[in-house]
């Protein structure tokens, strides 16, 4: 996993609440067997006109012009501002992968469903969540620019707007220890086998029905 | 000190170490798998040359991408045959327990765990899937995963967790005959709402949960996900263990009796302090019926789709205006004029046994409506086809016009052949309601099995206590 450095990323706006994974990528998409080559689909129905299938080039559909992610200068959009609850539904990780393969690394909302908020930092991918009031105000002043960029410092947990306004945000340690080092949860975990291996030796002895100590 | 609650009491049992953050290593009994979240788990495990921990705590199952009808000719879509090839290559390589297509024991993964006796109570169960939240049902602790943490649990038997808050919802007293699970949580989800849970393992309780069957608390536990909580828990109970009994996987003789002595404590102590407890009344709970594109969008079938114009809050009345049009309804319709293109009795809400029984005891004598193009009944596993065809229920839902198919997640999510055109509406016993589920412009109205049986024969939607 890359490590997590502060940045500078343009702002695109989805002024829903409840967005669930399957309007993140449709269930057709799931078919891969890869992590990679998910962005195009990202939205898929909100980002086409006409249906798609999986493994088809997309190149030939027709962009909803409607849709942000195909405006100017939204495609090249680094965060995601969106409302409560975001990324509602599913566990699919593939919601996580379309995000970033689309290049989106931070996404900013009041509140996410746990699963989602879960897997996106063991991708790399922030979700910051900041007061109803202060999204409120990033929409505000979103509608009121043409390119709306945001700070974002995970080191000093912030997010910096143009004007130098500093909004800070919670995030739990150990998972920004993660994300700032580029490492992998599982290397973490084996540190501790012997520790896993003590467990299961008691954990068998009170429990024989459920393995063998 | 205040006593534990059912969760305290798992979490504990299973807690490997925890560090002073509170982050902790909890421990893994039973992982299923199935070929959309695994593919990638096993291919980063064998890029980082990691081994499986302990291969006898999976139990793997295809069951999101298999067709239900025409199995004889294979999987003909080859994206969907290369997954499901992928998972058997996989359970082959690892000598792994898989019941691959054809096995009578296939069907949706949350059927064929808690059928095999594979779930059992005071367990961890885990699985790539939101919706592993049905095993809480056996007082298992039990919650859905993404892929990234599916190769986690394979290569170390454990999960990196934060401890949930304690949340208990009572329906107080028995509910009304005619009322069924499905009802009782899609009321409790209108309740409190679609993020009510997040945050929370939900543990439900009370006279109305007690009297419901495994079964009916599976449905229940099934959908505790759509109220934002992962994981769901019934306390253990007689019916719990009369279920659990003789199951192939299930303990015998001694381990049998060491473990029925263990899971006497799988309850919430009667001092036990929740962080939110909410009751409901189970004499008010009525059928209910989704309207919207959110289960929490949800109302009794008795009363009318309901009007954004009487909801003060905007962003909340702006919401329901997006999901009225989206779902082509208006406003104070009453639900027996609104009509039905088709009907989906399955998934892993409702396609057991019981949620077969209750659909044919409505579709019995009776015949889907001229206007209904398709009604269609998915078995959750092979054992419980098996078991419906001896009782004479395939028959019953044929003679009424219904299409009798194979096991899979089918329709519920549609990543089969099982889907519904643009525009079309559907009343689906399944767990989302949200845009493009069903299909794209897929219109979904979530209803029980007897609900959905009846907006079959009548092609609209109707209070099921009215067929008499």
């Amino acid at each position: 996993m890359e490590k997590f450095k502060k940045f500078s990323g343009i702002v695109a706006a989805l002024d829903r609440s409840n967005i669930d994974t399957d309007a993140i990528i449709p269930k057709q998409y799931l078919k891969s067997i890869k992590r990679s080559g998910f962005g195009p689909n990202l939205f898929d129905d909100w980002r086409y006109l006409d249906p798609g299938a999986p493994g088809e080039d997309n190149t030939g559909r027709r962009p909803n012009p409607d849709f942000v992610l195909n405006q100017s200068p939204y495609q090249n959009a680094q965060i995601l501002l969106a409302r409560e609850n975001f990324a509602c539904g599913s566990s699919r990780e593939h919601a996580v992968w379309a995000l970033m393969d689309f290049g989106i690394k931070v996404v900013i909302a009041p509140s996410y469903a746990d699963i989602f908020y879960n897997n996106s930092f063991k991708n790399g991918l922030l979700p910051i969540a900041l007061s109803a009031s202060t999204v409120d105000q990033l929409f505000d002043d979103y509608e009121q620019s043409d390119d709306f960029y945001l700070d974002i410092d995970l080191e000093n947990q912030r997010v910096i707007n143009a004007a130098g306004v500093q909004m800070p945000f919670e995030i739990d340690e150990f998972r920004k220890y993660c994300l700032l080092n580029g490492l992998d949860d599982i290397g973490l975990t084996m540190q501790h086998a012997e520790q896993i291996k003590n467990f299961e030796q008691q954990y068998y002895t009170s429990c024989p029905w459920l393995g063998k100590a | 000190m205040a006593g534990q609650t059912l969760y305290d009491k798992i979490w504990a049992m299973h807690l490997v170490r925890e560090d002073e953050a509170g982050t902790g290593l909890l421990y893994i009994d039973r992982h299923l798998i199935h070929e959309v979240t695994s593919p990638q788990a096993f291919e980063g495990l064998e890029m980082a040359g990691r081994s499986l921990w302990r291969k006898d705590s999976i139990l793997a199952v295809p069951d999101h991408n298999i067709p239900t009808i025409g199995l004889e000719n294979g999987i003909t879509d080859p994206v969907a045959k290369l997954q499901v090839d992928t998972l058997n290559d996989n359970c082959d390589k690892y000598q792994l327990t898989e019941f691959k297509v054809g096995d009578i024991r296939q069907g949706v993964v949350h059927v064929i765990g808690p059928e095999q006796g594979a779930t059992l109570p005071g367990m961890t169960v885990v699985c790539g899937d939101s919706h592993t939240s049905t095993h809480g049902a056996f007082a298992a602790l039990a919650f859905g995963i993404g892929t990234s943490e599916v190769e986690h649990v394979m290569a170390t038997q454990c999960l990196i967790q934060k401890k949930s808050k304690n949340m208990r919802v009572t329906i107080d007293g028995p509910v009304a005959e005619g009322v069924t699970a499905k009802d009782i949580v899609l009321r409790i989800i209108g309740e409190i709402g679609t993020a009510g849970g997040t945050g929370h393992t939900i543990e439900f309780a009370g006279e109305g949960i007690t009297n419901l069957s495994m079964e009916g608390r599976m449905t229940l536990c099934n959908m505790t996900i759509e109220g934002g909580a992962r994981a769901g828990l019934v306390a253990c109970d007689q019916t719990t263990i009369d279920y659990v009994k003789g199951r192939p996987f299930a303990p015998q003789g001694d381990d049998w009796e060491k473990a029925l002595a263990c899971w006497q404590d799988l309850h919430s102590d009667d001092d036990a302090v929740f962080d939110q407890e909410i009751h409901i009344d189970g004499a008010s709970i009525e059928p209910q019926v989704t309207w919207g594109t959110s289960p929490e969008m949800v109302t009794a079938i008795s009363n009318a789709i309901p009007d954004p114009a009487t909801v003060p809050d905007a962003v909340k009345a702006s919401g329901m205006q997006k999901a009225l049009e989206y779902m082509g309804l208006k406003a104070n319709t009453p639900f027996d004029q609104v009509k039905i293109d088709k009907v989906f009795i399955g998934s892993c809400t409702n396609s057991r046994i019981e949620d077969l029984r209750a659909a044919a005891k409505v579709a019995e004598g009776r015949k889907i409506a001229d206007t209904v193009k398709l009604a269609m009944v998915v078995p959750g596993s092979g054992l419980v086809k098996q078991q419906a065809e001896a009782e004479g229920l395939d028959k019953i839902f044929t003679d009424a016009g219904f299409e009798w198919r194979e096991p899979g997640c089918s329709m519920c999510l549609a990543m089969n052949d099982d889907r519904l055109e643009p525009g079309e509406r559907c009343a689906s016993t399944s767990n989302r309601n949200f845009e493009g589920r069903q299909g794209q412009g897929s219109r979904t109205h979530l209803v029980s099995p007897a609900m959905a049986a009846a907006a079959a024969v009548t092609g609209h939607f109707i209070d099921v206590r009215k067929l008499t």
